[in-house]
């Protein structure tokens, strides 16, 4: 097994080499040579004990990576050392090596397997963290390395610090539209849906005439609807609340009066034999059952609500808002700013996502998606 | 009674001419191909159908009262147990519709649970148990409100013959413990002979009933009564009536 994918240490030794053969001479070349020497041959002796010495898979992936971290901290330190003179073919050898040692080092931590739940979920979380931090690695030595002009694309790096650098604006955005715009919105939304569908489900001329009403309204393009909401609801976040009201009322709507349809026959008949009423019915039975499908409109929205509060507040907002930092940044090629507010609608929105998702599994633990798979 | 559904296709006799009366504590079991009505009639004396024409009485009262007044445990082909409760809560979902309190609900579960020899599986859920456990667990269900009659629809179909032959011979000594009316849908002839005290036989298009057996058989009876003569006798019986009545060349 370990000599089959050491391949990939074998390819990185030699693209190692080749890096080196390659950096002195190249024309306005930059590499650091004794850091890229140690880290091929640290490699390579790696490599070596691992299959003479018979060493864990996982130790030998741990040691892989601490190798990649170290190898990428000087190719950052290298890269940004160069500035104006630019990176030569030899870094991006050294790195296309680095990257071979990452896949393997990742790889035999994506293959561990332990009885223990708690490591296990912490190896399991390891192998996406890697590979997000591993993108935003060669983002930035991808833009400092090919001189990428900031308003295109700003670093990481830089997109850091002025996230970090302003922490107060970003509160202030955050608060004004996440937490009052998408929140309230969404709770009056999805439960608006929510309660309706449980009419629409009882009146069954409703189902008839509210429906396509209901599916015009979501059909509306949002861009069209929130300079009105403006209109009604004034320029503070009350007007966005409404649109995302607008746009989560009908997916929570439809994804419920299905839900509610989605109880057995048999399993009615029961509470029929039962001589159990509407009520009792709909909270023992038809509810319960119909939560995957709440569930699944409440991720939709989810992303929903945030992607419309953000966008309404293109068309009037106070002075004070993620949408409304968005498009005045832009203007004035705050580029950075721009990408730091899209960070922290990022966060949100998948922190968000993720709470959701988390409050599903409580919930409906005993649909097939869910249960214990043993 | 009659029962005629209306289909798109013209209608469709589904019961006609049917007479029967089951007596207090009598294991009765309706036997016929598919398309025979069986169900049908149990649904009509469930009252989770109505007859086009007849009347039906459940305990002096109609079905439809009997309904309202819980007089009726009813086990479907599938346990049709909920998934977002454990068996015991499963097993309780009747009682708390009825209204018990919360201790005398646990009490009758641990009891109910105990006789279909489930103790001790009161949290585990049903998508945890095996096939046969959990059609085991419906019919605690069905009894835990300690209904008179106990209608099953084809109970154990969906399990293999190991499994049946084991629920039979448990249901049949639950019966001789509760003492309940049971009704009994199935196509099994065996399984018809060995539970019943008589045994109705049935015949499709239109479904009627073409004849009615008698068995006398040992309450304590065991699976070994199936080797017996009487047995194969009734048993023949049942299957010269199913011949009789078929009619699936025309």
């Amino acid at each position: 097994m370990i000599a089959r994918l050491d391949a990939w240490c074998v390819a990185a030794v030699a693209l190692g080499l080749a890096a080196l053969a390659t950096a002195p001479v190249a024309d306005g070349g930059w590499m650091d040579v004794p850091a890229l020497l140690g880290v091929v041959a640290l490699t390579g002796i790696v490599c070596a004990a691992s299959v003479r010495h018979g060493v864990t898979a996982l130790w030998h992936s741990a040691v892989l990576v601490l190798l990649v971290v170290a190898g990428a901290a000087v190719s950052l330190d290298v890269v940004h050392a160069a500035g104006e003179q630019r990176v030569g073919p030899g870094f991006w050898l050294a790195n296309l090596a680095l990257w071979a040692v990452a896949w393997r080092g990742i790889d035999g931590v994506a293959a561990f397997r332990c009885m223990e739940p708690g490591r296990q979920k912490f190896f399991d979380l390891m192998v996406p963290a890697a590979f997000g931090l591993w993108l935003l690695y060669l983002w930035e030595i991808g833009v400092v390395g090919f001189g990428v002009p900031q308003v295109l694309l700003p670093a990481p790096g830089m997109i850091g610090e002025r996230f970090v650098g302003s922490l107060d604006i970003l509160w202030s955005d955050f608060r004004q539209t996440f937490l009052k715009a998408v929140l309230g919105g969404y709770l009056i939304g999805c439960g608006s849906g929510f309660l309706v569908s449980i009419l629409v489900d009882r009146v069954p001329f409703l189902q008839r005439g509210l429906l396509p009403l209901g599916n015009m309204v979501s059909a509306l393009p949002i861009v069209g609807v929130a300079p009105i909401m403006v209109m009604w609801f004034g320029f503070d976040w009350q007007s966005k609340a409404a649109v995302v009201v607008i746009m989560t009322f009908f997916p929570m709507l439809v994804n419920t009066v299905t839900g509610l349809a989605a109880a057995g026959a048999q399993e009615r008949e029961l509470m029929r034999s039962y001589a159990a009423g509407y009520w009792r019915t709909l909270f023992k039975l038809r509810l319960p059952s119909a939560m995957p499908f709440v569930f699944n409109a409440l991720k939709i929205n989810s992303t929903l609500a945030l992607i419309g509060a953000i966008v309404a507040e293109f068309f009037g907002t106070p002075i004070v808002g993620m949408g409304f930092r968005i498009s005045t940044e832009v203007g004035r090629m705050n580029v950075d700013m721009v990408w730091a507010e899209i960070a922290v609608a990022a966060l949100a929105g998948s922190a968000f996502y993720g709470a959701v998702a988390l409050a599903e599994r409580t919930v409906t633990f005993w649909h097939p998606s869910y249960r214990e798979r043993r | 009674m009659s029962l005629t559904f209306q289909t798109a296709d013209g209608p469709v006799y589904a019961l006609s001419d049917i007479d029967l009366q089951v007596k207090h504590g009598e294991f009765v079991s309706l036997i016929g191909p598919s398309g025979c009505g069986k169900t049908t009639l149990l649904r009509i004396v469930a009252d989770l159908e109505q007859p086009t024409a007849g009347r039906v009485e459940v305990n002096g009262v109609s079905a439809r009262q009997a309904r309202l007044d819980r007089a009726y445990g009813y086990v479907f082909q599938a346990p049709a147990l909920y998934p977002w409760r454990n068996i015991e809560r499963n097993v309780t979902l009747p009682l708390e519709i009825i209204g018990m309190a919360r201790e005398e609900r646990r009490e009758r579960a641990r009891k109910y649970l105990e006789l279909v020899n489930l103790g001790g599986f009161e949290k585990k859920f049903p998508w945890q148990l095996s096939g046969g456990m959990q059609q085991r667990a419906s019919i605690a269900r069905a009894l835990c409100f300690e209904p008179e009659l106990l209608l099953m629809d084809e109970p154990f179909g969906a399990l293999d013959e190991i499994v049946r032959d084991h629920l039979n011979e448990q249901l049949l000594s639950l019966w001789a413990k509760t003492g309940k009316t049971v009704v009994f849908v199935t196509h099994s002839i065996p399984e018809a002979v060995f539970l019943s005290t008589r045994i109705v036989v049935m015949s499709p298009r239109p479904g009627r009933i073409i004849d009615v057996i008698d068995t006398n058989f040992p309450r304590d009876r065991t699976l070994d009564i199936r080797e017996t003569p009487e047995f194969l006798k009734v048993a023949h019986r049942v299957r010269e009536g199913l011949r009789a009545g078929h009619s699936y060349d025309d």
